[in-house]
Parts: structure tokens; sequence; C-alpha cells
């Protein structure tokens, strides 16, 4: 077998790509911009006033990162992917649930400083990190994944593309929890221990539109997850990164089934006789 | 000793990935006590942002596919210094873990006839990546992530691992602080699983988030575990550059898989200009041709941007250099230009690739169905790590096992996309079944609360020397900028020298690195408690390339460009010495059964 590296011209200074990539930096407009930043531990704080250089096409959560190297050594912030996937970096900006690594600077308004703080529906820690676990305690209260006996002696099933589509859209939350943030029966109401929140509505519909799942959760969803709680105010919707229409195709159609099961003692007999809906 | 809040369990999986998740799952079946222990919140690891797919020869798309082929992939892709018997595993039980994760609830993308759908990658002969569009890594995680809950394991978030402890030879547990509160804790366990993932924050431009600060492989060796292969880093050829705020972000393999090319600044298709050797037989030799094979038409042969990472990535850098870059200073990707061969092409790249997509239009403005990307090379993935065991993932500490990335062998010099989230799964299923198995047999292990006392004394000394010492994050960078400058994608001997003395200089920066505030929620301190970890991995990954005077797979040299066979037959091999100094020396690659190598012998005509 012959050598693999046929590119023998990739000779030269070693760091050339560097080097090309160090030139651009000098091109880009460089502009200072204030900013507000939360900080404190335990709920206990205030804003503080930071002032930093920034780029084109910086996000918040770069600005952030520059505070906390020059200025803020122990200022607190989460974060992972900085491009949207991990769903870590959820803050209210400008008042406004949103991702810091999503947020374009050139997105606000310019000439008045940018505000962070952290989402106000959880209890806090220190800065912009909020104790988030009780997102953590509320998903192994709901059933699990149940699917039917497989289809094919091998053990697997055969699934058609439209009815992954139809979950798909579930299947995309990154619990960021800026739904649960923005939500009003948590947020001003504090009704944790009735209400499980929007991310958690999407996650049951995720299961109960599973093209394999025959588990049933629609009692639970009335008494324990008290999905009567949600007035289909949307907000939610409004929030959500991933673009998960919450209340149309997760909330309504959730709510409907418990009608269904609850209200309607024939459709429920015909349920009994005929198993689970799979709709 | 001070009372540090102890925790006990059978089992300790150090990080909650793909491949940390799937170890636990395992473990805790057997009824044993199972901890896992994780840096950020459940769910976050990378493993999320894989996007591509995963590889598994299900045959589903094209029924020539088999675990035959799969291994000779891996094995060649892998430059044959890869561990043999790892990769035949993987290419035999990868299938399962995939139709495994279905049976807990996973969605994959289906084939007409209603089964899991497969895709074309870099380096995989046939289409075989199961893929849910291009946030494959969630979907897996979070299968991982809602089936492990309810199987009775203790989850430990936000709690970075310090120190590995010992009792005498055998493992004996972790000791960690809560990021939260900044309080110690210590783990009692009698097996302890490493799947901590990579090393990415060694470089500027990475593809890596903050978590890939090489703890799991610096630990490892501290406590005296072997590391290998650590001079084969992967550079991803396909990294966001421009705004220079999402520099290094992964633009994935799918892109090309579904049909994107590469051109430079004059709108030429350079891939076709040198196609490796042994790889020709394989490639497609015109635009028409590599058309068809994206198409799904099997008489096709793959598109020369299919070829493996390492020489896409450095096809680009030649690009650039010899001033045929984008604006940049990258080259461009274009899906786009499909739409002059199918319909609804728009419509077409925003399903299959969403997540692109979307994060094009919002982080660059750019619309990826009506222009083209700009790319470059980005630090994305490490194949050398923890030395194992190929069978039961347990490295040369009693008890101590290591599975995912931060372990070393599958990949050899390269890796192919699609090969880590399958190695996740075959490896971190084997390691949990090894570590409780071995666990069950092990007398209740005991702590030494000297070497306890002497972690949490290193970890609070940042706070004694306050802020007028060195910022951890100026540390940070400056070591970052030496690897990148001096141990990346092109390599040469009086460089990496270079690299060697700034490391040393860094090390006594790192010493005297100091940071404001309090122990709670503080990433100044987190920041310069990695810094050690950063310095370890940094040194073996250099003094390893540094020894490795030829280039192969992801290490390339300037000054020794050829592979050399005699090279072909070892693995750097790195552990600590005696002396507290680093080590390295060759270990035989033992030969391969005659069954495995007929199949290479096979796959290569
Ligand atoms: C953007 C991107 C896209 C990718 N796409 C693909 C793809 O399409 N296909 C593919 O096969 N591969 C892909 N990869 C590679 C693949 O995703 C990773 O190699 C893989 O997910 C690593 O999994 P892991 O379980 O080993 O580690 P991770 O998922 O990274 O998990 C590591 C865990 O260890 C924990 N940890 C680390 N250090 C400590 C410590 N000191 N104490 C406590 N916990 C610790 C972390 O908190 C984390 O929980 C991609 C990688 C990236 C970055
Ligand atoms: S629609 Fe329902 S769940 Fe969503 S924010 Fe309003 S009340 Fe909450
Ligand atoms: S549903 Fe949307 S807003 Fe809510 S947690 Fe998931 S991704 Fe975030
Ligand atoms: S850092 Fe991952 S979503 Fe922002």
């Amino acid at each position: 077998m012959t050598a693999p590296h046929a590119d023998e011209a990739t000779t030269g200074g070693v760091d050339a790509y560097t080097a090309a990539q160090t030139a651009q930096d000098a091109a880009v407009g460089h502009r200072s911009r204030d900013f507000k930043v939360w900080r404190g531990t335990d709920g206990v704080g205030e804003f503080r006033s930071y002032t930093t250089e920034t780029d084109d096409g910086m996000v918040v959560l770069d600005a952030i990162h520059q505070i906390q190297a020059a200025q803020a050594n122990d200022l607190a912030v989460r974060w992972n992917c900085k491009a949207g996937k991990c769903g870590s970096c959820s803050a209210e900006i400008n008042g406004k649930p949103k991702l810091m690594c999503m947020t374009r600077l050139d997105e606000l308004p310019a000439g008045e400083p940018v505000t962070v703080e952290p989402m106000r529906a959880f209890p806090h820690v220190r800065d912009l990190v909020t104790d988030v676990s009780w997102n953590f305690r509320v998903k192994p209260r709901i059933q699990k994944f149940t699917p039917r006996p497989p289809d094919d002696p091998d053990g697997t099933w055969r699934i058609q593309q439209r009815d992954v589509d139809r979950v798909q859209e579930f299947r995309k939350c990154i619990e960021c929890f800026l739904c649960q943030d923005v939500c009003h029966v948590l947020r001003d109401h504090h009704m944790h221990e009735q209400f499980v929140g929007p991310r958690f509505l999407v996650y049951a519909a995720a299961l109960e539109m599973h093209p394999l799942d025959i588990a049933d959760r629609t009692t639970e969803l009335k008494e324990e997850f008290g999905i009567g709680y949600c007035n289909i105010t949307k907000c939610c919707t409004t929030v959500c990164p991933e673009h998960i229409t919450i209340t149309d195709n997760a909330i309504i159609p959730l709510k409907e089934r418990v009608v269904d099961k609850h209200y309607d003692p024939l459709r429920a007999l015909v349920r009994l006789v005929r198993g689970k809906r799979k709709d | 000793m001070p009372d540090y809040q102890t925790v006990d369990h059978d089992v300790l999986i150090i990080g909650a990935g793909g491949a940390g998740l799937r170890a636990a799952i395992e473990a805790a079946a057997t009824g044993l006590s199972v901890g896992v222990v994780c840096k950020s919140l459940l769910g976050k690891a990378h493993t999320v942002m894989a996007e591509g797919g995963v590889a598994a020869a299900m045959a589903n798309v094209d029924d020539r596919d088999s675990w035959r082929v799969h291994f000779a992939d891996t094995m060649r892709g892998g430059q044959y210094v890869n561990n043999w018997r790892m990769a035949q595993l993987h290419a035999q039980e990868a299938p399962a873990r995939v139709r495994e994760l279905e049976a807990w609830g996973a969605l994959f993308d289906r084939t007409p006839d209603g089964r899991i759908l497969q895709r074309n990658f870099g380096g995989h002969r046939y289409p075989r990546l199961a893929h849910v569009g291009d946030r494959t890594g969630l979907e897996m995680i979070r299968t991982l992530q809602d089936h492990g809950i309810h199987q009775g394991m203790d989850v430990h978030m936000e709690c970075t691992v310090l120190a590995l402890l010992r009792d005498g030879e055998r493992i004996a547990g972790a000791f960690a602080y809560d990021r939260e509160r900044g309080r110690f804790r210590i783990f009692r366990a009698k097996a302890v699983v490493m799947a901590t993932g990579g090393i990415g924050r060694a470089y500027n431009i990475t593809s890596n988030s903050w978590e890939y600060t090489g703890d799991g492989q610096a630990l490892a060796y501290l406590a005296g575990a072997d590391l290998q292969d650590m001079e084969f880093v992967q550079f991803h050829p396909t990294g966001m550059i421009w705004p220079p705020s999402v520099r290094g972000i992964l633009v994935t393999e799918g892109v090309r898989g579904e049909g994107g090319v590469l051109r430079n600044r004059d709108g030429k298709r350079f891939m076709f200009d040198n196609i490796p050797d042994n790889y020709k037989q394989q490639t497609a030799d015109n635009e028409e041709e590599g058309w068809r094979y994206v198409q799904g038409d099997k008489d096709a042969r793959r598109p020369p941007e299919l070829l493996t990472r390492d020489h896409v990535a450095r096809m680009i850098v030649r690009e650039v250099k010899e001033g045929r870059g984008s604006p940049h200073g990258g080259v461009y990707l274009d899906i786009s230009w499909i739409k002059e061969r199918i319909p609804n092409a728009s419509e077409h790249i925003r399903k299959k690739l969403p997540s692109m997509y979307h994060q094009f239009m919002q982080l660059a403005g750019i619309d990826i169905t009506r222009e083209a990307m700009e790319i470059g090379p980005t630090t994305h993935y490490v194949m050398g790590g923890i030395r194992v065991n190929g069978d039961t993932q347990m490295t040369n500490v009693p008890g101590l096992f290591a599975c995912g990335e931060c372990a070393a062998g599958l990949h050899g010099a390269n890796r192919l996309g699609g090969n880590s989230l399958s190695d996740l799964l075959v490896f971190g299923k084997r390691a949990g079944e090894f570590a409780a198995a071995y666990a069950r047999t092990q007398s209740p292990v005991s702590i030494n609360a000297d070497e306890v006392d002497e972690s949490a004394r290193r970890a609070l000394a940042p706070f004694e020397r306050g802020t007028s010492a060195d910022g951890p994050y100026q540390v940070q960078e400056s070591l970052q900028t030496t690897m990148q400058n001096h141990v990346g994608i092109v390599r040469v001997a009086h460089e990496m020298e270079r690299a060697l003395g700034e490391l040393e200089v860094l090390t006594q920066r790192a010493e005297r690195v100091g940071v404001p505030g309090n122990r709670e929620y503080n990433p100044g301190w987190h920041t310069a408690l990695d810094l050690r970890h950063l310095l370890i991995v940094s040194e073996a990954i250099t003094r390893s390339a540094l020894e490795r005077r030829e280039s192969r797979g992801g290490h390339f040299r300037d000054d020794f460009p050829d592979k050399d066979p005699a090279f072909g037959t070892f693995n750097h091999v790195v552990r600590r010495g005696p002396d507290g100094a680093m080590q390295l020396v060759r270990e035989e690659i033992p030969p391969r059964p005659a069954e495995l190598d007929a199949i290479i012998k096979e796959m290569q005509s």
C-alpha cells in the first residue's frame, strides 16, 4: 500500500491556517457596548454594569464570556454547545427568556445597555445560574415509554416516516426550561406541586403520540400533572427556541384526550373494547 | 481527615454522555448500587451535540453491508493501528445496540419499508449511519437519559471529579466537588468507569465545549493508568469560521453525505485533485458519478468530499495556504447547488439538515438552501486516550474502566464519522457489564485520608493566591494558542519542541493561578482546576506526536510526510514514571487473527 498523504503540497509555515484566521479578526468592526448583568447569591443581589468590546455577529454568551475572562472571573453562567443544541444557557435578556448563545447582539436595541438576568421562575443559586433540579424530579413521575411487542421476529418494528414525523417536533426539545420559566402557572402562582409545566406536557405528548407506545397517561395528566391548569395563553410557544408549537400541537391534543377519556362514557367504552387509540 | 460527605456505590460512573449512561444502565440492571457523576446538568454532555448519525452495519439500505465491511472500513480509516479486537466487537455489536435504543423509545428516520434509514458518511463503504435529521445525538442521549432514570441509578449532577482514589493497587473511588456550593465529596466505589469524553479545549479552534479539558485521561494517568495513541487528534474539516464568535462550531459531515460539495475561491471542486491511492478504487473521479452515489446508485463510487476527515482537512488547509481560500480564510461548502438536480431542494435541505439550516440562519445570517457556507477545520475528537482491554474495557489499574471518547483503541489513527456514537453504545455497555462483574468480586474498599486531604489542599490553593496572581482564563488561552500553533493539523519537530518548552512554563504559571470570590458556582475556580488536566493531555499529545516520525491518519508531519510501515506495528503509550515525569514507550500491536486479516485483505481488493 502506498502513502495516504499524497498532498505533500501542505508545506510551509505550520500555522498559516491560524494566521489567516487571526488576520480576519482585524477586519471585523469593533464597538464597545454596555451590559447590566445580575450578580448575587441565593436571590440576593443586583445588576452590575460592565462594558466590553463587541464584534459583528457576536451573541450575548460571547459578551458574558468576555466579561468573565477579563473583569469577573467568578461570574457564574451555564453553557455547553454554544449552538442552541444543549439548552444550558437559558436566561432573561432585556427581560425576555432566551438562549444566550443564540441571541445576537445586533438583534438588540443599540444605544442602551443589554440586561442579562437569571430565569426568574426557579430558585436562584448564583449570578445567572438557577436551581432547575425540580424539572429533573418531575420527569421520572411520568410513565416511561412502553412499546408494543415487536413486529418482526428479529425484535424490530416497522414504522412509517409520517408517523415518525408526527412526534419529531416534540422530540426536538433541548430541555432549556424557558417555557417553564415563562408559564404563569409556575412563575406567578408557584404551582409546582400541582402542575408539571409545558416542558413535561410536551414530553407526555411525545410519549402518548409515539407510534410504538401503548401506555395511557391521560388519568395522570388530569389528576397528577395538572393539565387543566393550563389556560392556553401560549406564552410557552412564543419563547421555545426549538419552535415547538407547544400549545396547539402538544397541550391541546392532550387536553382533548383527557376530555375524551373522562367525560364521554361512550368513547371511553369504545376505547376499553378497542384498546388505546393511536393517532 | 475533615468531615467530607461520603457517598457509597458499588460502581461509580464518571460522565453522563452516551458512554456513561449506557454503562450505568447496564451496571444498574445487575442490581448493584450505581452512581453517575457529571460536570453539567443531565442531558447536556457532548453527546447531545452529535449531529450526523450512529454507524451500524444493519444493511437496511444496502444489503451488501455486514460487520465485516464495517470492521474493514474502521481499520482502513484508522490506518491499521487500531485495537483490532475492539474494531471487531464494535462492528459486530453496533446493530444490536442501535436496535435496543429503538426499544427504549428512540425514533430514527425510516426507509420506505419502515425500517431504520441509514445515510452515507466519509469512509463508510455503504450507507450506514442511522440518524434523526441532524440531531442524532439529542435523540440518543435523551433516550438513554429517559430510560436510565427508571433504572435505579443515582445521578450526581454538576459535580466535578478532582482525583481518583486507590486502596493499594486497586481503585477505591473518587474525590469531587459540587459546582453549586463548592463542597467536597468522597465517592467510595469498588469499580470506577471513566466516560469523560475528550480534550478539545486544549486548542483555540474547537467544536468542543468547556467540559472537554481531558479530565478523564489526566485523572487516570495520575492514578497510574496508561494512555495510548495521544498523538492522534481529529481535526474535523468543516467548522464554521464566520463571524469570529462562531469559529469552530461544527458543520456536520451529513451536509456532504446529502450531496454538499467543497469548492475553492475559483469555484473548483478541489477534492478531485488529490485522491489517496488506497481510496482510489472506491472514489468517484467525476462529478456525475459522485452525485449518483449520494442519490443511492449502488454502482457509483463515493465523491471525494466523503474521503476521511484527516485528508479532507489537509486539502482545505492547502487551498487556503495556496491563496485559493474564501474571504475569511476557509473554503466553501455548498449544499444549495442540489437545486439544479432535484425539485423541492430547499425543502429537502431543511428537512434533512434542520439544525444546520437554523444554525447558519441564526448565527451567520446565511440561508444554506440558497448560499454556500464558509468553513474550515476545527479540533473535534481525540482518537487516543485511556488504554483498555478490548473485551472488558478495564485499564491496567484494577477496577478502573474506561469507555467512549476518553478510551483509546477503536479508532486507531483516525475515526470515521458515526463511529463514535456506536462506540459509546457498544463499549459503554461492555464497561458497565464488566465493571459490575468486577465489583461483585471485591471486598469493601477503604479510602486513604492523606490522599484526600492532599487533593483538597491543592484544590483550594488558588483562593489563597488571590486575584493579583495570573488569571485562569489567560493561562488557558495561552495553552490553547501553544497547541493550536505548534501541535495542530500540520506538525514539525522544532515546533513541537518549542511547544514542550512553552508547556513547561505554562505548568509553572498554572501553579501560581489565583481566583477571586468564593467556592459557590465559581467558573474562574473551576477553570483553574481544569488547567492541570489540560496540561497533562497537552504534554502527552506533544510527546507522542514528536516521537511519531511519520504521517498517519490525524497525525501529519511536515518533516515526515509519508507513512512509514515501521510505525504501523506499535502504539505509543504514555505513563507516569516513578519520579512523576511522563514516560513514553512503544507497545507492540498483537498479531491479528487470520480470520480478521483475511477480511482486511479481501476488502482491500
Ligand atoms: C458538534 C459535534 C458533533 C458530533 N457528531 C457526531 C456524529 O454525528 N456521530 C458520531 O459518531 N460522533 C459525533 N461526535 C462525536 C461524539 O459526539 C462524541 O465523541 C461523543 O458524544 C462522546 O461521548 P462520551 O460519552 O464519551 O462523552 P460526553 O458525551 O462528552 O460526556 C462526557 C461526560 O463526562 C463528564 N465529565 C468530564 N469530566 C468530568 C469530571 N472531571 N468529573 C465529572 N464528570 C466529568 C461530562 O460532564 C459529561 O457528562 C460529534 C461531536 C461534536 C462535538
Ligand atoms: S399555554 Fe399553558 S403551559 Fe403554556 S405558558 Fe400558557 S398556561 Fe403555561
Ligand atoms: S419545549 Fe421548547 S422551551 Fe420548553 S424546554 Fe423544550 S426546547 Fe425549551
Ligand atoms: S450553550 Fe447550548 S444551548 Fe446555549
